[in-house]
């Protein structure tokens, strides 16, 4: 979503360009124009109805390029982005984009998996990827507790709201 | 009255009484745990509570949103980084007089004015929200569309650092909520028939509070330990009780209104309290930075009032004004409820059960809460990996049973990813949240009002409230332009940049 300039360190001694908010312009400047074109392709609904399907589309996404054109003037003029900060949340460090590489992969390997293998293995390894991959290396605990998790959970909610989830492959099983 | 003591009675039953402690114990847990707020939690909550009755659900959601509110001084007090932006004004005198020794004190003040707070809130609430129900019944589409446009602008203006940011935010929030049908026709769902119905409002919660909370930190997690100072049962001599009471009533004064108003949380309220304490503490007043119990009385009572105020306009006109009170519209939009005054008719117990289980879930924060203290400050040492490896657990759990696809789960990462570059960029992330759940039904009453009038434009503005309410938000957009024109102010002072220098001033 953002380019690596943010790893550099905050120091805003210089007005120095954050030029990552160019991607974020660029990337509302696209959804603003989309959103238009595709309310362009809408027909004019019913014949006596005054709001017509495209309005809100039409005003929405120009609203959206107006104000990408805004946030790239106001980096332009030196605007930097303020991080949020929180209890466990150190902005002096840069991004560590190594640990939201391995996240990223946690949860694309459970959406591609969730399907095949149900939620009762994937979610323990979501839990046991996850925790690993923040930095706690005892994977063989790590993935009890995600199975603890993931099982509790289906059987919650199976006998407590009546909802069997998919079982995937443990069909029959569980 | 009668009302109410039937709505009592119905609250007191094991059930629901069950569903109030789980609902505070709860909030309570996810006030402290750093990372997850009251409105994330009621966002996770959501799919499964479809599932029961919507009394129980919503006793349950105003627990959590009660306890969050107070939670978050626990964090506050014990750590030097408050988690929610409501208790940034308790972390200043409430951590320095943990560091002194009087951290029991402290929480003792939090939580007895939370409750004090909370009950005369609640008092208020019963009093005031018929009544706004009654008022705003004949109140016509373009009314609630003109209230409709000044809640938006209200939670993008008032709050946060940057306008520019707040209407990005918006902005987004309403275009991800054109996506759906449209006088059946698919709206931006890229021949995707599974975005036919809208993008899930639990999806959207769940990705931007959860995920992408659970991503920044992931990029940022803080290396060395946060120092947590240890503490035992809270109590309050003679001397804390004397000189807390009258800060209680006063930040009550400053939360309910604020919470009613659309202004939007508790951020100004808890700073006005603190301002306020600090100016009448007399002989007290050089305590001010170094542990003033005046200065956690007050902004906690204030943050627990303006709870119990935003849920005026939630409740009577369907309005909300902070990020748990959006989700929790979202919840009874869920269940086929309409907030607003038709709720008081068509569905009187309802209504009253919920009124009266806030009192419950006031009193059981008390009695829970007091012995509980030490436990709760236990559960800051949560190891991270697991905090933050839980929260995403539940989050795709919380997608996925929304209609077990895996579609969902590719939503959910998706507009996680949105959620960590909100973070990162320094968006907002209210105006979103109440874009989504707004937009379809601002496009809705548009469409009524103009339908009725055949397309004239000026019914827009024929109801005098909606004139009045056009003005104010005239107001709130012109504010800052005009505050440049007065000459020796050079910028318009934005609240946060106040708190900024207050923090400045205190911690030197």
């Amino acid at each position: 979503m953002s380019a690596a300039e943010d790893a550099a360190p905050v120091a805003p001694v210089t007005p120095v360009v954050d030029r990552a908010q160019y991607a974020l312009a660029a990337v509302l400047a696209v959804v603003g124009v989309w959103t238009v074109v595709d309310s362009a392709g809408l027909g004019p609904g019913f014949a006596d109805q005054v709001v017509r399907p495209a309005a809100f589309g039409y005003v929405i996404g120009s609203a959206l390029v107006v104000l990408a054109v805004l946030l790239a003037v106001a980096t332009a003029r030196g605007d930097r982005a303020e991080g949020e900060a929180g209890e466990d949340v150190d902005l002096d460090q840069g991004t560590d984009w190594r640990t939201l590489a391995g996240l990223a992969g946690v949860l694309v390997a459970t959406i591609a998996l969730l399907d095949v293998l149900g939620w009762a293995i994937v979610g323990a390894l979501l839990f046991a990827g996850a925790a690993t991959v923040l930095g706690n290396r005892h994977w063989v605990r790590n993935l009890l507790i995600g199975a603890v998790m993931s099982v509790g959970s289906w059987y919650g909610f199976y006998v407590g709201l009546g909802i069997p989830i998919p079982a995937g492959v443990l069909d029959g099983i569980l | 009255m009668d009302a109410l003591l039937t709505g009592l009675s119905l609250a007191v039953t094991p059930e629901n009484l069950l569903y109030a402690v789980v609902g505070v114990l709860l909030g309570t847990a996810v006030g402290v745990l750093p990372g997850i707020g009251p409105a994330m939690t009621v966002a996770l909550l959501l799919p499964v509570t479809y599932n029961v009755e919507p009394s129980a659900a919503l006793i349950l959601f105003a627990g959590i949103y009660y306890g969050g509110m107070y939670g978050g001084s626990t964090t506050s007090i014990l750590l030097n980084t408050p988690g929610e932006s409501s208790s940034v004004i308790t972390a200043l005198e409430g951590n320095k007089m943990a560091k002194a020794g009087r951290a029991a004190q402290a929480l003792a003040t939090a939580a007895i004015g939370s409750f004090v707070a909370g009950t005369i809130g609640t008092v208020l609430l019963v009093a005031l929200a018929p009544t706004v129900a009654e008022w705003v019944v004949v109140l016509g589409a373009p009314s609630y569309f003109a209230l409709m446009v000044l809640a938006l602008i209200a939670v993008t203006t008032v709050l946060g650092s940057s306008r520019l940011r707040g209407f990005v935010a918006l902005t987004l929030g309403l275009t991800i909520g054109l996506v759906g049908t449209a006088t059946g026709q698919p709206r931006l769902t890229f021949g995707n028939p599974l975005l036919a119905d809208g993008i899930d409002i639990v999806v959207v919660a769940v990705a931007i509070f959860a995920v992408g909370e659970a991503l920044w930190v992931a990029a940022h997690l803080r290396r060395r330990p946060l120092e947590i100072i240890p503490v035992g049962r809270p109590w309050m001599d003679r001397e804390d009780w004397r000189r807390s009471w009258k800060p209680w009533l006063r930040g009550t004064a400053f939360g309910f209104p604020f919470g009613a108003l659309p202004a939007g949380g508790a951020e100004m309220p808890t700073f006005l309290s603190y301002v306020t304490e600090r100016r009448l503490a007399g002989k007290h007043r050089a305590e001010f930075g170094k542990g003033a119990i005046e200065g956690v009385a007050g902004p906690e009572a204030a943050n627990n009032a303006s709870a119990a105020g935003t849920l005026v306009p939630l409740l009577a006109i369907g309005l909300p004004t902070t990020a748990t009170a959006a989700v929790i519209l979202a919840a009874m939009q869920g269940y086929g409820l309409q907030p607003g005054p038709q709720l008081f008719e068509a569905e009187p117990e309802l209504v009253w059960t919920l009124l009266a289980s806030l009192f419950v879930a006031n009193t059981l924060l008390l009695v829970i809460n007091l012995p509980l203290a030490p436990l709760w400050a236990r559960l800051l040492r949560t190891p991270r990996p697991y905090l933050y490896a839980g929260i995403l657990f539940f989050a795709v759990l919380g997608a996925y049973s929304v209609n077990f696809q895996w579609f969902d789960v590719a939503l959910l990462v998706l507009f996680g990813v949105l959620g960590f570059a909100m973070r990162r960029f320094g968006l907002p992330v209210l105006p979103l949240i109440v874009g989504v759940i707004l937009g379809p039904r601002l496009e809705e009453q548009l469409g009524q009002a103009l339908q009725l009038s055949r397309g004239d434009v000026s019914a827009l503005w024929s109801e005098p409230v909606a004139v009045v309410v056009y003005v104010v938000v005239a107001a709130l957009l012109l504010w800052p332009l005009v505050l440049r024109l007065i000459p020796g102010r050079q910028a318009p002072e934005r609240l946060a940049d106040e708190v900024d220098e207050l923090e400045e001033e205190v911690r030197r």
